[in-house]
């Protein structure tokens, strides 16, 4: 069963890497036609093909690309000549940074919440938040980040409205111009979870073993903590990890919105500049991110909930 | 003697859609002395389950007290504090509720359960608990309780639940149980097996039970009072000797004899009608609409709960009448055909659900697990109605699935009249099809929520008939008539109909094909007795009509002797015995049918079951040898394991699988 | 328990529709969202004829003024009115979305119930390839195409199309398995309909449930990504008035015009928040749990 997991999620990067690797063969241009625009003819394209090593068959380059990728080595960037993989180091810690600040301010905040109006369903308390919840997780990214800056940066001037750190700099550096970011992503990340664990918070606590601890006298707060949360959080860690995953578009927004030198920016940069090997590389690498995601909140989920682990156990 | 559980005058409703507060019960007393088994019975929607939930102060999300109140010990349970109740509940008062599987919590160990129960609830120093455990675990009769301790609670079959649950409650050393339908659902053995439990342990630890179900068997073999609920109200209330041999109200009767009984060779009869919603009640007697003793009186005045003369107290104006008129009714016959004809015949039947995985694929190999259904030849005569009993996971269902083709058989064939049918139902003819019709057990699943009765009905007609428009529409009504349903149900969907009468709907279409065979699949285990009733008659007066040809699967034995010509008895997908109804109810039998005919529970106050085999439950059947090896208690041996089991013949017509020689077969009485 | 007595009644497809509209309309979060999505529809196909101004007249005289009585809302850095373009703004979006949203469901949709009756090893890879094309954010799979392609409503709409049916795919397949497994279809394959009318009689009228609900989301989804393009640039090309793309415009200037983002963010909110509260109302009607789902 865990093994049967572990390898689909390898199947699934692979396809990804075919995808990718095909999407880019089939648009129109390629590396050279796109970097070098209108000059693109005659001996410089030679030129420029022969270096990227474009006028080899795609089977030959695809087979260089990702085995090159799974070393970490993908190649250089159509404009630069610069290394990927030293462009995309500090990119991606800055956007694991943004997305783990997020998290880690969100994921408690939203378990809590949803606990908290699940149980208390229907009352005021529920209603504030889940309507909160129902705006925060609809607007785009960019109208809240806009709405906040305008709110706290330009009128109250509480906290700095663009990022102006540079992409190589130490984490605490980032500090506090990663704050509204933060928590633009977080809010978004919050309302999707909250209304997440609120439903299953309440479709437990209306199930009969609730009402059987209920009827056994157990105190209600108990209840709460042994027999109904670990049964309504464990749905809910498949559904956080599909959520986390789908946000890593609005990061992208996020990340220009604010000026953050994340590998979204970066990629919007490497499309509008059509450099194709910098956006082949930062799709593997966030498919892969979604890919790793998910299959930790399976086996997460495997372990801690008995109906899987047995059938996990018999399967293996 | 004061009461230890003491309802008065309660009343419990709900606000509908309309804004009007709807009465789910309706100013109930109810008095348990200590030590007293008191029986709640009724159908779905009488309030019974309410009723036992408010004895501890709770009511189910939506519902709300509106008059009286419930004490136990003298103290009012709805005026309590959370940390008073509980302290009660699951101490002195404990539960053991209607399905255990979805009432332990999945993520909790079986002793941690356990545990918790003795933390609340007893004085026991805590490091006696995990031993106090094991020996709960063990009185409840649970084998090997060291190691159910570890097990999660999806890991034990569903008696095991039960038990679990038993223990639970008997945890806190409880003056009272509560036990809300415990056996429903199980097993015809398990639920002997519990209830004598049930039995032994109120007996031993003097204990007081209010025991609800919709099942007389079960209460008159548990309860020494039984109190008959209808709408929401206490209609008859008497010692169980009393209400199960000479009720005096007139729903009890009708409830009564609508209980199919094994001794009893014609079909129960049907209470017409239904009750009324909460809160439709009206001004007069709740069950006015389907007496038949009924005056004027009874739509205007609410009876009162009056003793009768003939013992117990009832809510009726003539409980006297009532109480002359007994046993003077009489069910039908049901209908027999003896045609020489076969209809259909199986031959070698197999079915396996383990497919073959790729690498016995590719090394060419079958599966080594044996299939689920093996070895099964039949054959129905035309008009005749074959009964097939076994327990849940016995095969049943499988094989009339095959027959259908939807399942495709491992082996063996099916042949239908003269022809032998192909095994996928894609293969099939038109007639072929037509020929066979199918009703499955649960009519919310089997019948299509989005479809109007009308579209239900009209899909064999168009299909099989080619009929169109006006035609279509009155051939409808015309069979929906046969049903006893009126044309005015033609418009509505499925939601808006009660259980029985979907049921109905879902007959109406397999007749609607104008079938030679109807294959029923446990067609009235969903609905409550007195709608199984009218089921029942329907399903012999279309036989009557139509003259089809019937295979009728039930787990429950007394529906398939009132209904059979012949009865086929399975375990593990595997033949018993097969022969004619008389010859295998009353004939010599093998042992696993005696097994079975022991366990059945009678609403007699003197029947007691008979426990021959424990209610161990198998997953899948051995390999070699007799089927039931594991559970025989009539054992021979090693031949047993190894050898299949010859066919013997008592009687023309009457066959037994099994290595005891036919004279030795019925010389025991296991106890 | 509660067995609500028979209502005799007509019930056709028609009349379960409109009893389906009515429960949504009943709900407090159906009513205003209705209402929201409604009045933007309405503005969308009316605003040419009542729009105060042209929305491409530009007046160096009167840039990044204030609300006044001849500009309402004031007006942008180009002196363009902001309320001609904010009520002008939407229909861009609507008409991309409207569009793309029913062929996005269609397309997945009967993907989804096609691979959810067959099943099998052709089942196993279909799934293993969605899921590889949800790994990718929507944007980077939007902005390929974009850029290659270019950016007018005929690349926008096939794309949006595309890439959002793909999530409907997996919705459809599981609905599918889930009514297979029912009953009603056994019976009716058991009766020996063929493939096609069990599929569309007994199959679709209960998928369709769900696919409703998914498609509401799917239209608030493409909404924020149509509107997110539209801002990073990559959406309406200028001097069309589009809600993302003022936004992103008068950002520069918002510390001392705010109201170049206000009027935008306004109506870009309400209308999405409105097909949202429509959407819940919605799976709450038809019995179908929203928050249970992943916004994949």
């Amino acid at each position: 069963m865990l093994m049967r997991r572990l390898f689909l999620g390898a199947i699934t990067v692979w396809i990804v890497s075919v995808i990718i690797f095909a999407g880019v063969e089939v648009l129109p241009g390629d590396a050279c036609t796109a970097f070098l625009e209108r000059e693109a003819q005659g001996k410089l394209l030679e030129n420029c093909r022969e270096a990227q090593g474009l006028n080899r068959s795609a089977a030959e380059r695809y087979f260089d690309w990702a085995s090159g990728a799974v070393r970490g080595d993908f190649g250089v960037s159509a404009n630069g000549q610069k290394s990927i993989s030293e462009l995309v180091g500090n990119r991606l810690r800055n956007s694991l940074l943004l997305a783990f600040c997020a998290l880690a301010i969100g994921v408690p905040l939203a378990i809590f919440l949803g606990v908290v109006t699940g149980l208390r369903r229907d009352k005021p308390v529920d209603l504030v938040f889940s309507t909160t919840a129902v705006f925060a997780m609809t607007i785009p990214e960019f109208v809240s980040a806009t709405v906040l800056i305008l709110v706290f940066s330009v009128w109250l001037g509480w906290l700095p409205g663009i990022v102006l750190t540079s992409a190589g700099a130490p984490v605490p550096e980032f500090f506090p111009e990663i704050l509204l970011p933060v928590i633009v992503l977080g809010m978004v990340m919050t309302a999707h979870i909250l209304r997440m664990v609120r439903s299953s918070v309440i479709e437990v606590m209306a199930g009969d073993y609730v009402q059987m601890a209920v009827l056994k006298g157990v105190p209600y707060w108990r209840i709460v903590f042994r027999h109904a949360l670990p049964n309504a959080l464990l749905p809910a860690i498949n559904v956080v990890a599909l959520t986390i995953a789908w946000l890593l578009g609005g990061v992208v927004v996020i990340e220009v919105v604010f000026n953050y030198p994340g590998l979204g920016r970066m990629m919007i940069d490497a499309i509008s500049d059509r450099d194709l090997p910098v956006v082949q590389a930062i799709a593997l690498i966030v498919a892969t991110v979604y890919v790793g995601v998910n299959l930790t909140a399976d086996i997460m989920t495997m372990v801690l909930n008995p109906r899987l682990r047995t059938h996990a156990l018999r399967g293996s | 003697m004061s009461a230890l559980i003491d309802i008065r005058d309660i009343s419990v409703g709900f606000v509908g859609r309309d804004g009007r507060t709807r009465e789910v019960l309706r100013n109930i007393d109810l008095a348990v002395a200590p030590g007293e088994c008191v029986g709640l019975v009724g159908e779905s929607g009488s309030g019974k389950s309410t009723l036992a939930l408010a004895a501890m102060g709770y009511l189910k999300r939506g519902l709300r007290l509106l008059n009286g109140s419930a004490a136990f010990n003298g103290i009012d349970m709805f005026a309590q504090s959370r940390q008073e109740l509980e302290r009660i509940r699951g101490g002195q008062l404990a539960l053991i509720p209607q399905n255990s599987g979805q009432s332990l919590t999945p993520t909790l160990r079986v002793g941690a359960q356990l545990g918790e129960a003795l933390r609340l609830h007893s004085a026991l120093p805590a490091n006696r608990h995990a031993a106090k455990v094991v020996e709960l675990l063990g009185h409840v009769r649970l084998p090997d309780p060291e190691s159910i301790v570890q097990r999660f609670p999806h890991e034990l079959s569903g008696g095991q639940q039960q038990r679990v649950a038993i223990a639970m409650a008997l945890a806190g050393e409880p003056e009272a149980l509560l036990l809300d339908e415990p056996t429903t659902g199980l097993d015809v053995t398990t639920q002997a097996h519990i209830l004598e439990l049930l039995r032994d342990i109120a007996a031993e630890r003097g204990m007081a039970m209010v025991y609800v179900s919709h099942d007389l068997g079960a209460i008159a073999r548990v309860c020494t009072r039984v109190v008959v609920m209808y709408a929401g109200e206490i209609v008859l209330e008497g010692s169980t000797r009393h209400v199960l041999r000479s009720p005096t109200h007139p729903y009890a009767q009708g409830l009564l004899a609508s209980i199919p009984k094994l001794d009893d060779t014609t079909l129960p009869i049907a209470l017409d009608g239904r009750p009324p919603a909460p809160g439709d009640a009206g001004a007069g007697c709740a069950f006015a609409d389907r007496c038949a003793l009924v005056q004027d009186r009874c739509r205007s005045t609410r009876p009162q709960l009056v003793p009768s003369e003939f013992g117990g107290t009832a809510r009726c104006f003539f409980a006297k009448e009532a109480g002359r008129q007994q046993g003077r009714t009489i069910g039908a016959a049901p209908v027999r055909f003896s045609s020489g004809d076969t209809m259909l015949d199986l031959d070698g039947l197999s079915i396996s659900y383990a497919r073959p995985r790729l690498l016995e694929q590719l090394l060419g190999r079958g599966t080594d697990v044996p299939p689920t259904v093996d070895d099964i030849s039949i054959s129905i005569g035309k008009g005749e109605t074959l009964g097939l009993v076994g327990e849940s996971g016995s095969g049943k269902s499988t094989i009339l699935k095959t027959i259908a083709g939807l399942l495709p058989p491992a082996g063996g064939t099916v042949t239908a009249g003269n022809q032998s049918l192909p095994h996928a139902v894609e293969q099939r003819e038109p007639g072929q099809l037509r020929q066979i019709q199918l009703i499955f057990q649960n009519p919310d699943d089997s019948l299509n929520p989005r479809h109007t009765v009308a579209d239900i009905l009209e899909q064999p007609l168009k299909l099989y008939f080619g009929l169109t428009g006006d035609e279509l529409r009155s051939r409808s009504a015309e069979i929906l008539e046969r049903v006893r349903l009126g044309a005015h149900y033609l418009d509505r969907l499925p939601s808006q109909l009660s259980g029985g009468e979907k049921q109905r709907v879902a007959i109406a279409r397999a007749f609607a094909a104008g079938p030679e065979i109807v294959l029923c699949d446990e067609v009235t285990s969903a609905l409550d007795v007195s709608v199984q009733a009218a089921v029942l008659d329907l399903l012999n007066e279309l036989k009557e009509t139509q003259g089809t040809t019937y295979i009728f699967v039930s787990h429950d034995l007394a529906v398939v002797r009132a209904l059979s010509d012949r009865v086929a008895v399975l375990y593990q997908g595997r033949l018993c015995e097969i022969g004619q109804t008389d010859q295998v109810f009353e004939g010599k039998s093998h042992p696993y049918t005696k097994v079975l005919l022991g366990a059945v529970l009678e609403p007699d106050p003197d029947a007691a079951p008979t426990l021959a085999a424990d209610d161990i439950v198998e997953r899948a059947p051995p390999a070699r040898g007799c089927p039931f090896q594991r559970r025989c208690p009539r054992r021979l041996g090693e031949i047993c394991d190894t050898d299949t089991p010859p066919w013997q013949s008592p009687e023309a017509g009457h066959f037994i699988r099994c290595h005891i020689l036919l004279e030795d077969l019925n010389a025991d009485r296991p106890h | 328990m509660t067995e609500i007595a028979a209502t005799p009644a007509e019930n056709t497809r028609l009349q379960r529709t409109l009893g389906v509209l009515r429960d949504v309309t009943a709900r407090p979060s159906g009513a205003i969202g209705l209402t929201l999505v409604a009045f933007h529809v309405i503005l969308a196909i009316i605003s040419p004829w009542i729009v105060p101004y042209d929305y491409k007249a530009m007046d160096s005289l009167s840039m990044l003024n204030g609300p006044s009585g001849a500009h309402w809302l004031g007006t942008d850095h180009l002196g363009r009115d902001v309320l001609t373009r904010v009520l002008l703004g939407g229909r861009e979006a609507l008409l991309v979305t409207g569009i793309a949203t029913p062929v996005a469901v269609i397309w997945g949709g009967l993907l989804g119930i096609f691979f959810g009756l067959v099943g099998g090893r052709l089942d196993e890879v279909l799934m293993r390839v969605v899921d590889a094309f949800l790994s990718l954010p929507w944007i980077l799979k939007m902005l390929v195409l974009i850029v290659t392609f270019g950016t007018g409503i005929e690349v926008l709409i096939p794309t949006l199309a595309f890439f959002y049916g793909i999530p409907v795919i997996r919705i459809a397949r599981a609905a599918t398995h889930d009514v297979v497994a029912r009953d009603f279809v056994s019976a009716a394959r058991a009766r020996g309909h063929g493939r096609i009318t069990v599929i569309r009689r007994e199959l679709l009228p209960n998928v369709l449930d769900t696919l409703m609900v998914e498609g509401a989301m799917r239209w608030s989804w493409m909404l924020l990504a149509f509107s997110s393009l539209s801002f990073l640039g990559f959406g309406v090309s200028p001097p069309t008035p589009d809600w993302g793309l003022m936004i992103a415009d008068a950002r520069g200037f918002m510390s001392f015009a705010p109201w170049g983002v206000l009027g935008p963010v306004i109506a870009l909110s309400s209308l999405i928040i409105g097909i949202n509260l429509t959407a819940d109302a919605l799976a709450k009607a038809l019995g179908i749990d929203r928050a249970q789902k992943a916004p994949v």
